[in-house]
């Protein structure tokens, strides 16, 4: 039997996070009024991956699990980004 | 005898799986990208169609229904078993009201025939067909994910109520939680890509 000390959180925290997503969510919507022509996308996808680092981390435990699980994870992405950029190398060198 | 209980290994294996669900989205979001890139001003033009007040109110509240179910976990941690199943109802509450807001716009899309297959989708152009066929798929295929995690909440509530997950054994609150949150982190690229680029 694994027994492990678990972390226990403090509501507060959860609180605090789900006010930094709600602002960031803001950002967002702010930013697609003012036109950015081809940044658009690059400060969408910037905010949505500083959104899904504060998921990550923070509701879904990362933070306070072992550092394995946060290995894994960035090896999964690092290999899903890889595929992105090879298939933009394919396409637009084609 | 006691039984034989590994929480880490159980979470390990959520991950695993979760991480088949980021490629299988990954690879919707591949193709959105490439074809992006390709069709440039046509799906400029076609998420003009979208309704982003809709996709804000369902952004809101799947970022509630996450931090709910995380505080759920605390609430079970610290043996408080009536906020525990609290936190999960308001949840799925907030899972229905994203169910409802997705039966209106689909619904609205439908209603002027706007739906894969249909002849006024035949005879948009190229772009604009790729581009409603990825949001129906995509939206479609998250709520799907949301649907199921609903009913995954609803059986992990029922055992916090009868006492099966306390604040000894809770990995599959914690599980099920993980799946929720993986619902949350898929609609936050969803809602930018979909929505707001316009």
């Amino acid at each position: 039997m694994t027994h492990t000390e678990s972390h226990i959180t403090d509501y507060r925290v959860y609180g605090w996070v789900l006010l930094a997503l709600l602002i960031l969510t803001t950002i967002t919507i702010t930013v697609t009024w003012i036109d950015l022509s081809a940044l658009t996308v690059l400060v969408a996808l910037i905010i949505a991956s500083v959104k899904s680092f504060i998921v990550l981390r923070y509701f879904m435990h990362l933070k306070f699990e072992s550092r394995l699980f946060t290995v894994f994870v960035v090896m999964v992405l690092s290999i899903y980004i890889l595929v992105i950029a090879l298939t933009f190398f394919d396409y637009l060198l084609r | 005898m006691e039984m034989h209980r590994d929480d880490i290994g159980a979470k390990l294996g959520m991950w695993l799986f979760i991480f088949t669900e980021i490629l299988l989205f990954g690879g919707l979001f591949l193709v959105y990208a490439v074809m992006r890139h390709r069709y440039a001003d046509e799906f400029h033009q076609a998420a003009h169609q979208l309704n982003a007040f809709i996709g804000t109110v369902n952004t809101v509240v799947l970022l509630l229904s996450s931090a709910t179910v995380a505080m759920s976990i605390t609430a079970v941690q610290k043996g408080e078993k009536r906020k525990g199943v609290l936190f999960i109802l308001v949840t799925l509450i907030c899972a229905g009201i994203f169910l409802f807001n997705k039966y209106f716009e689909w619904g609205h899309k439908f209603s002027i025939g706007l739906y894969p297959g249909s002849d006024m989708m035949i005879g948009l152009k190229h772009g604009y067909i790729l581009f409603f066929s990825l949001y129906f798929f995509m939206t479609g295929l998250h709520v799907l994910h949301l649907i199921v995690g609903s009913i995954i909440l609803t059986v992990i509530m029922i055992r916090i109520q009868t006492g099966s997950i306390n604040k000894e054994r809770y990995v599959l609150l914690e599980n099920g939680g993980l799946y929720w949150h993986l619902v949350d982190l898929i609609w936050i690229f969803l809602f930018p890509l979909l929505y707001l680029i316009t």
